[in-house]
């Protein structure tokens, strides 16, 4: 791969398979993302969308294929290429007896954030809970732990961020606070890449859409001019009738 | 920040937690407070050879509230995802293990703290110094393997029955060494005297503590 190229793409991914016993997860899934780029990956449950995120997030490792962060394999180019993902999904990754500023402050200093009680006030500060910073996170609702588990994955400002199923469980407030960050991500220079079964929300602010079914990428295509009605009678071809939940 | 600088983190938040709940210090010594009396009742250690029955009671309670303590401490970390909040994280997996392991130590040390003065009361025995080594060395081998099968049983369906079932067998060795040098030291004998139990302690310690750190990377992913 060439200078070039390499720039151009941040993650590559080529031919990754899972198993687990006799069941294929996923099958030679070939993926690109290009920097500042928006991929949405739609599935069905069950399609392998939690397991490719795992397996891009460094949690689980490939039965077979590659994915690159540039030019290094993600799972043999050494821990420190861990700092350039966040991770969000519908569990929030905090610990309940803990404040909001000791948990930030705890994965502050594993991801050795510089400046990081300023860079605590911004990212408390974008997601509205300032005024809770010194609460244990076990009196705060649903809606709101998600939304510092939005700070969490954003303290250490990754270059790509992996989204599984983030709105799942979210309050309104909460959902218009990731919205409004998933929109800046869109616009930005991060590149994101987010599994969701919902086709409205995966279509709202991704530059591509891949459909994942039985763990093969069925279908993959520019956003473009597509809109949620022909993505829905695109979908509903794809992952077939059996599958379908309007 | 370096790696020790790393695994003081983690063991940092483990302490911190712990002390604003005390949920694994409170339930490990009730425990063990209650092994202790039953023993004490059914044996009436006071009565016969406390010198040759106490070790055994002593570490059946130490190990049966350990486990507690063990399966606690990764249960809490698999609450909303923590323990992959913790894998994520741009360090050596062998940081966790190690973090993991110095709190188990150090609850469990804490447990023996407050449950040995009163179980030496009940079987009125006096506090032979030459104890605390074995306690130490005992709790290290506990915890050091308790650790790593901690984080195997947490991803079972039957983590509070599983963990003492692949434990157990394995950590036979440092349950036989620690009673009969606590027997030694309890009939008035010194440490050279249980020099042979120490040492098979130390090797177990030392042996178990390494493939444990090695294996705990592959422990976590799979």
């Amino acid at each position: 791969m060439s200078d070039t190229q390499t720039d151009e793409w941040v993650l590559t991914v080529e031919d990754l398979s899972k198993s687990f016993g006799h069941n294929h997860a996923l099958r030679s899934v070939n993926l690109r993302l290009k920097r500042g780029e928006f991929l949405t990956i739609l599935g069905p449950n069950g399609a392998g969308k939690t397991t490719l995120i795992r397996i891009l997030a460094t949690l689980t490792k490939p039965s077979s294929g590659k994915v690159r962060l540039g030019s290094w394999d993600l799972h043999e180019g050494g821990v420190a290429l861990r700092r350039e993902i966040g991770f969000l999904s519908h569990q929030t990754l905090l610990y309940d007896d803990l404040t909001a500023f000791e948990n930030l402050r705890f994965y502050g200093r594993m991801y050795d954030v510089p400046n990081l009680e300023k860079r605590i006030q911004e990212v408390i500060r974008g997601v509205g809970l300032e005024r809770r910073l010194h609460d244990p996170v076990r009196t705060f609702s649903r809606g709101m732990q998600q939304r510092l588990a939005i700070a969490r994955a954003f303290l250490h400002a990754p270059s790509v961020m992996l989204l599984d199923e983030p709105y799942t469980g979210l309050d309104q407030s909460a959902v218009e606070t990731l919205r409004g960050i998933l929109q800046e991500l869109a616009g930005g220079q991060k590149s994101t890449i987010m599994a969701t079964h919902n086709l409205e929300r995966g279509l709202e602010n991704c530059h591509r859409v891949a459909i994942l079914v039985k763990g093969e990428v069925k279908y993959e295509a520019d956003r473009g001019s597509l809109d949620l009605d022909t993505l829905r009678q695109v979908y509903r071809r794809t992952v077939g009738d059996e599958l379908w939940v309007s | 920040m370096g790696f020790l600088a790393k695994v003081g983190t983690i063991l940092w938040k483990d302490l911190r937690a712990e002390l604003r709940t005390k949920d694994i210090l409170t339930s490990m010594f009730i425990f063990a407070f209650l092994v202790i009396v039953i023993f004490n009742f059914a044996f009436e250690l006071q009565r016969l050879e406390p010198e040759a029955i106490a070790p055994g009671v002593l570490w059946v309670a130490f190990t049966f509230a350990g486990v507690l303590g063990l399966n606690r401490s990764f249960v809490l970390e698999k609450d909303k995802g923590c323990l992959e909040g913790l894998m994520l994280c741009p360090v050596d997996r062998g940081a966790i293990y190690l973090a993991k392991m110095m709190g188990n130590i150090i609850f469990i040390l804490f447990m023996e703290a407050i449950a040995l003065p009163l179980f030496l009361a009940l079987s009125n025995l006096p506090l032979p110094w030459e104890l605390l080594p074995i306690l130490l060395l005992g709790t290290m081998g506990f915890a050091g393997v308790g650790t790593l099968f901690a984080a195997i049983s947490v991803n079972t369906r039957t983590r509070e029955v599983m963990l003492p079932l692949l434990l157990f067998p394995v950590i036979v060795p440092v349950i036989i060494a620690a009673v009969k040098a606590t027997g030694v030291v309890f009939a008035g004998g010194s440490l050279r005297e249980a020099g042979g139990w120490l040492n098979l302690l130390i090797s177990f310690d030392a042996i178990f503590l390494v493939v444990a750190f090695i294996t705990f990377e592959y422990v976590l992913e799979e």
